[in-house]
């Protein structure tokens, strides 16, 4: 058996930086079935324990050797509510194929790819993986429609329980809706894999500022649970001199005009800024979604990041697209003021150049200042993408108990609450989509238990 | 859907338009604003709720054509795509009105900020307080809702920059006048009126809340587009404000960062009209 993976096939960088489609094109059959052909089917398969959710996926590529990719999903569905989102967007190369024994000497298995390819021949040929559900008359309601969310929505509403997702914004999906590019995520995809959970009885309610229109205690008086999945908060800014400059903006605004509000279509009513230079500071996930877009909108996009490219916390493949994409990587540089004209326009940022240092208790190096090396760069727009720090809009008027940092403080996942359950980044602080899965997925085993 | 029962022009410039919203104002406070969209394409528009009736869950909003999104809703006819509300916190007097027994209240209104001004001194007429109003503009004409704040203000001063109604002038002058007569000052209006107000109640130490009303996006603190300094510090308009300290609010920068969109904002007015135009011909 060959050891090298079926590669998948991309637009080329020099197409996709000139629109918004997706860069990844998917498996054909062809490339399902050689790539499935590899492996191994290991009686103890160590991917499945690398899966924050488990998907049995031995037993899932073995149907799509068999051809059979009905049964394929039916294996997936058990586990995951998203998978044609887990498929494009969970770091793989950290969970399941991490621990592939293929990859030991070469290769390992590319499940997500794998994965993206069943759930997406799903959608296309309306595969129906629930068989009909008896309802228990017990009633749960869920704040927020981002992956914590419907994650918990979907396991709940497969088992019987009447579940109502409560979203401030217009659109359900929360960051997979305005956070993530259409060209890592397309919006119709996110748009079908919540369809089908409106097929499975789950009812959205859009426009529902919980916290100011609908309180938490409202809530927990009206319903048998309650899960918080309101997400990460509020975007973090540096506190430098010049921040307030009219082109300093948050990664989450750039993001949430383009994919929320499309305002990369020309005939779009929400304006984007259309600079010429961009530097967009931080080394995330986040960071590489703002830095992408920007480059795709004619901008000339850096990313500026004070560590060196090791630590970029962003997924390896995240950080290889844009740097085929033409994005200019400075890394050990961080701003230190941003300098502006007298009607407050950024014309450029005074940085300096970093120094690693020992790695700290929590295995990262810290870095210093080399103050003599300070200079200066021009650009017209500078995008902060720093994280974020907690809102607790949604928690307005409940006695909640909060940890020092601001976070919902969960034992499991049950907050201080009667019958009141939070995961996600409202419990962790900024994470990752699948891990926002995994704690709605283990909420809803909560809940079930404890409804019993 | 939302129904819109009515979306008439009350100004040269301004409409006030009825909406069926009843989440929206169930709980709504004073000085609370909501976010609404045309259509499932357009722009999310803050507007301060301007009047509501908690049973029949109607929400009253009151929005000047300044733009492509504005002259969007200034078209709608029997609904509109969305409403969220209430966002931000409700006034701070409004949201306690106990605490502020005894205290003499006067309301300084520009222009369409009589429309977030008028169901506060509505709400602090009904709990028994006298609160004085001075409502300025540049005509007559733009002089909005008259009767219904007069039916609830105690004394009501007008002014004018032309002379054509009330007093000849501009509103910090009849405030600085009888500025001795109160312990809080509540502005809302053009960020220049505010800040002018707040020069005046500086002087005399006058306690001074406004209402800011920077460009936006979610409504929700996930973007920070309308963060504004208050005491040197960024703070986010949706979700710390919308009103603050008048004497902590940097008024020139927020004067600045208003017009970060300027030319897009141009641009798409003009293919707004346009597109407007065709759709009714």
């Amino acid at each position: 058996m060959e050891d090298k993976k079926v590669k998948g096939r991309l637009q080329s960088p020099e197409e996709r930086i000139t629109n918004f489609n997706e860069v990844e094109y998917g498996f054909n059959d062809e490339e399902a079935l050689a790539e499935a052909s590899r492996c191994l089917h290991c009686k103890v398969p160590r991917c499945v324990e690398g899966c924050p959710v488990n998907i049995m996926i031995p037993e899932f590529i073995a149907h799509i050797k068999d051809g059979d990719i009905k049964a394929a999903y039916e294996v997936i569905s058990r586990s995951s509510s998203l998978p044609a989102i887990c498929g494009r967007v969970c770091p793989q190369e950290k969970q399941c194929e991490a621990m592939c024994v293929k990859g030991i000497k070469g290769d390992a298995i590319s499940i997500g790819s794998l994965e993206r390819y069943v759930a997406d021949q799903a959608l296309i040929n309306n595969f129906n993986a629930t068989k009909k559900i008896e309802q228990n008359g017990k009633r749960i309601a869920i704040v927020g429609s981002g992956p914590a969310g419907l994650t918990c929505a979907g396991d709940l509403a497969k088992a019987g329980y009447d579940v109502t997702i409560f979203e401030i914004l217009h659109k359900a999906g929360g960051v997979l809706t305005y956070g993530i590019p259409e060209f890592r995520l397309p919006k119709d995809i996110v748009a079908k894999e919540v369809k089908s959970l409106k097929k499975l009885g789950v009812r959205i309610n859009t426009n529902v500022p919980i916290g100011n229109a609908i309180t938490l205690n409202d809530l927990q008086k009206e319903y048998d649970a309650v899960f918080v999945g309101s997400g990460a908060g509020l975007p973090k800014f540096m506190g430098i001199p010049g921040e307030d400059a009219n082109e300093v903006f948050s990664a989450n605004e750039i993001l949430t005009r383009i994919n929320l509000m499309g305002a990369y279509k020309d005939t779009s009513k929400t304006p984007i800024k259309n600079l010429k230079k961009a530097y967009v500071i931080g080394g995330g996930n986040v960071a590489m979604d703002a830095v992408r877009s920007l480059k795709r909108l004619g901008v000339d996009a850096h990313l500026m990041y004070r560590r060196s490219e090791e630590e970029l916390p962003a997924r390896k493949m995240e950080v290889e697209h844009a740097k085929d994409e033409g994005i200019v990587f400075d890394v050990l540089t961080n701003p230190v003021r941003i300098l502006t004209d007298e009607n407050n326009s950024v014309i450029g940022m005074e940085v300096v150049n970093m120094v690693l240092g020992e790695a700290g208790e929590d295995g990262r190096r810290s870095v210093t200042e080399d103050e003599k090396s300070l200079h200066k760069v021009d650009c017209d727009m500078v995008v902060m993408a720093l994280g974020t720090s907690p809102n607790h809009e949604a928690l307005k008027g409940s006695d909640i108990n909060l940890s020092d940092r601001g976070l919902i403080v969960v034992e499991g996942t049950k907050t201080s609450l009667d019958n009141v359950y939070a995961g996600g980044d409202a419990v962790t602080g900024a994470a990752t989509v699948i891990l926002a899965m995994e704690a709605g997925k283990k909420a809803a085993k909560e809940i079930i238990d404890n409804l019993k | 859907m939302y129904k819109v029962h009515y979306n008439k022009q009350i100004s040269p410039d301004s409409y006030e338009m009825l909406i069926e919203a009843p989440l929206a104002v169930k709980r709504a406070i004073p000085g609370q604003f909501v976010i609404v969209m045309t259509k499932e394409d357009s722009e999310r528009i803050p507007l301060t709720i301007y009047d509501y009736d908690k049973e029949k869950g109607l929400l009253w909003i009151i929005y000047q054509v300044i733009g492509a999104s504005t002259e969007e809703l200034s078209h709608v006819k029997d609904e509109i795509f969305s409403v969220v509300g209430p966002l931000g916190n409700g006034n701070e007097i409004c949201s306690d009105p106990e605490s502020f027994k005894g205290k003499r209240i006067c309301y300084v209104a520009g222009g369409v900020g009589i429309a977030p001004v008028y169901p506060q001194v509505k709400f602090l007429h009904d709990n028994g307080f006298d609160v004085d109003v001075i409502y300025g503009s540049r005509n007559k004409e733009l002089l909005l809702i008259r009767d219904k704040i007069e039916a609830v203000a105690h004394n009501i001063t007008y002014t004018t920059d032309d002379g054509s109604f009330g007093t000849k002038g501009f509103v910090t002058t009849v405030l600085e006048e009888n500025i001795n007569n109160y312990d809080i000052v509540v502005a809302i209006g053009p960020i220049i009126m505010m800040k002018n107000v707040a020069e005046v109640t500086r002087k005399h130490n006058v306690k001074t809340i406004v209402s800011m009303n920077p460009l936006m996006v979610d409504g929700s603190g996930m973007c920070g587009a309308c963060r504004c300094e208050v005491d040197g510090k960024p703070k986010f308009a949706c979700i710390h404000g919308p009103e603050f300290d008048g004497h902590k609010i940097d008024f020139d920068l927020a004067l600045k960062r208003m017009k970060i969109y300027q030319e897009e904002e141009k641009i798409k007015w003009d293919q707004m009209k346009a597109l407007l135009a065709k759709e009714e011909a």
